[in-house]
């Protein structure tokens, strides 16, 4: 309990008036919490972070902890913590996201962030549906779920978005639940660490929306769901295919090396300088 | 001393506006390309890393104005460049930087339009654009440059008030200045004024990001530099929290109107050209001004007494110098390459002194002194 109290005190603004906006029994109270010892363990500096969003009830995170935080408009989050990035390559930039946000209104700018391997780390957290606005469908509904812009089923098919991710060139792609507390902290831990483009997909639940619309019961039901069919990949590896086909895989799904934007354009300086091609 | 040293150079309008960049100290650039902008993106990939800079070409223009919000929150003066179609797609990140009150360049080159409409020819059909592109209520500065040797000094400028009044500040240059070429003299030991954010002084806990301060720009800190604080596109009180309390709206959104308005006289830049006697005076900007000028001095030479108001500042509006004008003359023309976007604010502000005529061009071409002339013997 005391290093709990320890870490709210550091890290949530004491100046913001709390309650926050979230609904009671949302994931993303979880993926905060595990955000900031994330953060803890990694030892930065608190102005050394700047904690990027773009808009839903994802993007209202950063107001409540005390970083160098910048809420942008929607989609747009990956462009602004580029900007960021690269005129002050010695900040730490986290980005966090909602489905609807990284992956609808700015799938472009994530496929360009993670093929360039800027040196970011993305966090998204996927509730498969646009909650703050009220429930409508987003890339991740499932097909055949409802909402309240498919109220008679949805008929168009879902991103993975761990998936694009490892396709666009992202170096570390994880991907948890909130249930996976413990794994979650994990992940982002070892994302943050990573130079380049890491990405790590949360998979949480809205019940006041998804959950109601679909009858799939409250925010513990839900994540029972979200236990009974995540598999870890270690797990997944010795499993049979017909046996995953309603699971998804949690843990790391991609950790390579490649060439961070940041250290690339270094040579682009050099050789502007005068400095010959190798 | 050392010796004044004059650079002569034949440049392009839109090489003009990237040697006045880097003079005002832009690190930064992100941009998409597009016809008639270009040279300024190809330009600055050469040049921004030769002095420790940094240009990046974003996948689109939303995301380059992204970029260049975000580089510039981090403390690096930052600007992009676009054309119509570029600029129609960055308005919603222009509008955050009203908001957040986030220092930014950005050059439209004007091509004629609605939509893809004329790449490679010229327009001033964004004028209206600039002022009200973005949705909200907000102010904005807007200059236009009519000669290469402008492009330079208004894009210095350009950076300074976007410092000094933490707004972002669009230059409005046609597809004529931008690839015209003249000669323009630069030196080196020349100090062309160079204006840099104010940053707070106070130990940070004692910082309000967003005061409301007599001046109305409250100090900016960088990202990294100790303060930190929360910077967003909602609505925010003086700490820069989102809030929806009507007490915290008002004055806010009457701040960044105000920080604007009471520095009027130092956002004016114009040019006066014989219009102190002038029965006949003519209100131009960008290229149109230069056939403006040509057409007052063969006015003169035929016994017509003619002059010219050059709009350099086309937002906030130059009304005190349009109202001295239209005092002064009987009859004034206003040519735009347009169907008339700058004629209505002439309009809005004449109180009945002067008969205002137009001249409008939407064929994406030039407007030649000799229209301007026939215009005047038409209606004089």
């Amino acid at each position: 309990m005391a290093e709990v109290t320890k870490l709210i005190h550091n890290y949530l603004r004491h100046d913001k008036k709390f309650p926050h906006v979230w609904c009671p029994g949302c994931g993303i109270g979880i993926m905060l919490g595990a955000l900031i010892r994330a953060i803890d363990h990694t030892g930065y500096d608190k102005d050394e972070i700047v904690l990027v969003s773009g808009i839903g009830c994802t993007g209202r995170l950063p107001v409540y902890v005390d970083f160098n935080t910048l809420h942008t408009t929607h989609g747009r989050a990956l462009t602004f913590a580029t900007g960021v990035k690269l005129a002050k390559p010695g900040l730490k930039v986290i980005v966090v996201m909602g489905d609807g946000d990284a992956v609808a209104i700015g799938g472009n700018h994530f496929i360009h962030a993670a093929r360039r391997n800027i040196d970011l780390t993305a966090i998204i957290v996927n509730n498969s549906v646009y909650g703050m606005t009220g429930g409508q469908y987003s890339p991740t509904t499932p097909y055949g779920m409802r909402s309240t812009t498919t109220v008679y089923s949805n008929v168009e098919h879902s991103f993975n978005i761990s998936e694009l991710a490892v396709t666009a060139g992202a170096v570390f792609v994880g991907r948890g639940t909130v249930y996976h507390a413990k794994l979650l902290e994990g992940l982002m831990e070892k994302a943050f660490h990573k130079v380049g483009f890491s990405v790590v997909e949360i998979i949480s639940h809205c019940h006041t929306q998804f959950g109601r619309l679909n009858r799939m019961g409250s925010a513990v039901e839900m994540m029972q769901w979200q236990r009974d069919h995540a598999v870890t990949v270690e797990k997944a590896a010795q499993m049979k295919e017909a046996q995953l086909k309603d699971k998804f895989k949690i843990g790391i799904l991609v950790d390579r090396e490649l060439p961070a934007y940041q250290d690339e354009y270094e040579k682009v300086r050099s050789w502007s300088k005068g400095v010959e091609k190798k | 001393m050392k010796k004044k040293v004059l650079k002569e150079l034949l440049l392009q309008g839109n090489e003009a506006v990237v040697e006045g960049a880097l003079r005002a100290g832009c690190l930064f650039f992100a941009g998409y390309p597009i016809t008639p902008a270009t040279e300024i993106s190809e330009q600055l990939s050469v040049r921004l890393p030769r002095v420790d800079g940094t240009f990046i070409q974003m996948e689109d223009e939303i995301a380059s104005l992204g970029a260049v919000i975000g580089a510039s929150l981090a403390g690096v003066k930052s600007m992009t460049a676009t054309s119509g179609p570029g600029f129609s797609l960055m308005q919603e990140n222009l509008g955050f930087a009203i908001i957040a009150e986030v220092p930014c360049v950005i050059v439209n080159a004007m091509r004629g339009g609605p939509s893809t409409g004329l790449p490679t020819s010229p327009s001033q059909s964004d004028v209206m654009q600039a002022r009200w592109g973005t949705h909200g209520d907000h102010p904005i500065i807007t200059l236009c440059p009519s000669t290469v040797r402008e492009c330079f000094d208004l894009t210095i400028k350009a950076f300074n008030y976007s410092e000094k009044y933490r707004i972002p500040v669009i230059l409005l240059i046609d597809e004529v200045v931008a690839h015209m070429r003249e000669k323009i003299a630069i030196s080196d030991e020349e100090d062309p004024g160079i204006f840099n954010r104010v940053k707070p002084t106070v130990p940070p806990e004692w910082y309000i990001p967003y005061e409301d301060t007599p001046q109305g720009v409250p100090p900016m800190a960088n990202f990294g530099e100790g303060y930190r604080y929360h910077v967003t596109g909602l609505t925010h009180d003086v700490r820069g929290f989102p809030t929806s309390r009507p007490d915290e709206i008002d004055p806010f959104i009457r701040r960044l109107f105000r920080k604007i308005s009471q520095n009027f006289s130092d956002l004016q830049i114009g040019e006066s050209f014989m219009t102190d006697d002038a029965d006949v005076a003519i209100i131009a900007y960008g290229c149109v001004a230069r056939s403006a000028k040509r057409a007052v001095a063969d006015c003169r030479e035929r016994g017509i007494k003619a002059g010219m108001l050059k709009l350099n500042t086309i937002w906030p509006f130059m009304r005190s110098q349009v109202e001295k004008v239209l005092r002064q003359a009987k009859v004034v023309i206003v040519p735009e390459m347009n169907m008339g976007q700058i004629s209505r604010e002439v309009k809005r502000v004449n109180k009945g002194e002067a008969k205002v005529f137009t001249i409008n061009r939407v064929d994406g071409s030039i407007i030649t002194p000799q229209e301007i002339i026939n215009r005047i013997k038409e209606v004089f």
